[in-house]
């Protein structure tokens, strides 16, 4: 084996110019693809963190049937304090689970006592909430990082359109569950920068605050907003509560609770998606280029050498040796080519990285600098895939080698 | 690999042929180029096929080769019935019991001097390292070449390469060694010291040497001198006397 992989070496040095274009070749494939899979994965991780961080919680767990009619904020179909109380139990016991916190949402009118104009809310306990949103603080571009009793945070458009500013105060009106009307006044506490996705232009008040708007005796919940400790254990934790609240029914027996994680609650998972789609897209791309350019170089390999061939063979050297020989040749390209490609690849990711050039606008959010970051296993794997497609784009030139006859390879000029 | 051995031949011949013919083409243009040849050939001998060109000297270095079979007869190589083969056997009967020498000297232009003597023992016959240095050095030694052996095949002459390539053929102890025009891309002074060098590794191994020639003044070298024209055998010579064929 090692005098093959001599053999193989010295016949890529022979013909340098053609390596050298080939390795090059392979190598910026795999520089694109990391580069690719760097910036788009770390901007899909940005996004869902920005997400997941500052508005909805890796999960969410609902009364039964809320989701389907979020949009209306339901009152009459939000969890009940014994529910709340069950499901706080369950959670607490759970060591997967960071924080959680209990939401009351609403929508009601908002008034400066000169303008007014529609809002959604959300009733929070905010050192839960800060807890399990933990880039909500961030959020705050005015007034103090916090949320106090008697306070709103205000979405940073609507305090634009409307010209509220920090200090001011403002009314809430909303219409509680038996249809009655009630207002409460609220100093404005803080701006909210908008973000991407649903909750992203909600205000926030504290939940007590939230009850007495909504003349609500008990505490009920529309949601529960849960950070889990590792992310990556988000779908395996979402099936596990799920089993776990699925023996909770209700007084028709039917499932009390539905729990769904952050990708059914996003949009923006379907953007993730085609980020993972386009990324096997440019892979495949990868694996054209790397496949055409060591075919290419193969064949003309076994063309200029039919004569070195017929001798070898002459001397009684087995076909499967043959095969070898060139089968490492194109092996010895791929491996030079993603080595080379990997170096050059994280060397600029690196650069990219501290430098922070990589800076893109995302719905209203400006200037959002790029970290990019590639997992080790992912240039595990494109080399993998780099290599087993040299193999695999040598094999045919190979066998064309090893199945000609030495006399004719002999007579050939 | 278990290879097929002739039935009733003597294996005191290193080569038997029995009216073995060789037609290439088909359909309608078919070209003999050997016709009902026969002959033995005894070992350690230093034998010549001698011949205008076409004469048909190198298709019967090919068959006695295993490099191409007869379109008839029989051909029996060292105690082989080489018909028999099949693609990979024939690869392997090669290594095992034959060398090669090319007009052209076919050296692979990767590997050096040394490298390529080396070759055939570490690719074709798995020779261990320590028993391969042997071997190779003493070959080097016996062609004049050890001092050569760092250089590459461009960085050496036309008579050195093909010193390399009578090394080449040797290293491995064949039995036969085919040499298909050795001298036809060398000047006379260094074509004598060619076939010397052969006669003299003949002496030395009691391998079999069968060559072939045009030259006229390379033959006389030779031992036996088989004529061939118009693919057929047209006469045999031994020195110190004739026989007619």
């Amino acid at each position: 084996m090692g005098n093959l992989f001599k053999i193989a070496v010295r016949n890529l040095f022979r013909y340098k110019r053609r390596t050298l274009l080939t390795v090059s070749l392979i190598a910026i494939g795999v520089i694109f693809v990391l580069g690719y899979i760097s910036i788009s994965g770390s901007f899909k991780n940005m996004i869902i963190s920005q997400i997941t961080g500052s508005m909805i919680g890796d999960l969410q767990v609902h009364r039964k049937g809320y989701v389907a009619s979020i949009e209306n904020l339901p009152l009459n179909m939000n969890l009940k304090p014994q529910a709340v109380k069950k499901l706080e139990s369950i959670l607490s016991q759970q060591s997967e689970v960071e924080a959680y916190s209990p939401r009351i949402k609403f929508g009601g009118m908002f008034s400066t006592f000169v303008e007014t104009t529609n809002i959604r809310l959300n009733g929070v306990y905010p050192e839960k909430e800060f807890k399990a949103v933990p880039l909500l603080a961030s959020r705050i571009t005015e007034g103090q990082k916090a949320l106090n009793k008697g306070e709103i945070l205000l979405p940073e458009l609507l305090a634009r359109g409307m010209k509220a500013k920090i200090g001011d105060m403002i009314v809430i009106v909303a219409t509680n569950q038996d249809g009655s009307v009630n207002g409460k006044q609220f100093k404005v506490g803080g701006i909210l920068e908008s973000a991407t996705g649903p909750g992203g232009r909600d205000g926030y008040v504290h939940i007590e605050d939230a009850m007495e708007v909504l003349r609500m005796g008990e505490t009920e919940i529309s949601e529960v907003a849960i950070r889990l400790k590792d992310f990556g254990k988000v779908e395996a934790f979402t099936e596990k509560l799920d089993g776990l609240l699925s023996g909770e029914v209700n007084k028709q027996g039917k499932p009390a609770f539905e729990v769904h994680s952050w990708q059914q609650l996003s949009p923006f998972y379907n953007i993730a998606r085609m980020i993972d789609m386009m990324t096997i897209f440019i892979q495949v791309l990868l694996i054209a280029v790397v496949l055409i350019s060591i075919m290419n170089v193969m064949i003309m390999a076994v063309y200029e050498r039919i004569r070195e061939i017929g001798t070898i063979a002459a001397i009684g050297t087995l076909p499967t040796k043959i095969l070898s020989m060139f089968v490492m040749e194109g092996f010895c390209l791929g491996v030079i080519g993603a080595v080379i490609g990997n170096v050059i690849g994280a060397a600029i990711i690196f650069i990219l990285n501290v430098s922070g050039w990589v800076t893109f606008d995302f719905s209203r959010q400006k200037g959002l600098v790029l970290s990019p970051t590639i997992d080790p296993m992912n240039m595990l794997v494109i080399s993998a895939i780099v290599i087993f497609v040299s193999v695999a784009a040598s094999l045919q030139p190979a066998l064309k080698a090893s199945r000609m006859e030495p006399i004719k390879a002999l007579r050939h000029v | 690999m278990g290879l097929i051995v002739a039935e009733n031949i003597s294996k005191d011949y290193q080569v038997v042929a029995t009216k073995v013919s060789k037609d290439y083409g088909g359909g309608d243009v078919v070209v003999r180029a050997l016709r009902d040849v026969s002959f033995e050939i005894e070992p350690a001998s230093f034998v010549s096929f001698v011949g205008p060109s076409g004469s048909g000297k190198t298709t019967l270095l090919n068959l006695i080769g295993c490099l191409d079979k007869p379109t008839e007869g029989n051909l029996t190589v060292v105690g082989t019935d080489v018909l028999k083969l099949d693609r990979h056997e024939s690869a392997q009967f090669r290594g095992d019991n034959l060398g090669f020498i090319f007009q052209d000297f076919n050296l692979i232009p990767v590997l050096t001097v040394y490298e390529n003597i080396e070759y055939p023992l570490i690719i074709v016959k798995n020779t261990p390292a320590g028993e391969r240095r042997k071997r190779v050095m003493a070959v080097l030694e016996a062609v004049g070449m050890v001092d050569q052996k760092d250089k590459y095949p461009d960085q050496i002459s036309g008579g050195q390469k093909q010193r390399v390539a009578v090394a080449r053929a040797l290293v491995s102890d064949p039995k036969l060694v085919l040499a298909d025009e050795p001298t036809a891309n060398l000047d006379s002074k260094t074509a004598y010291t060619i076939i010397n060098l052969m006669k003299k590794m003949r002496d030395e191994l009691k391998s079999t040497f069968i060559f072939s020639t045009h030259d006229q003044k390379i033959v006389g070298e030779a031992e036996i001198i088989y004529s061939l024209a118009d693919g057929e055998l047209v006469g045999k010579q031994v020195k110190g006397g004739k026989q007619n064929g």
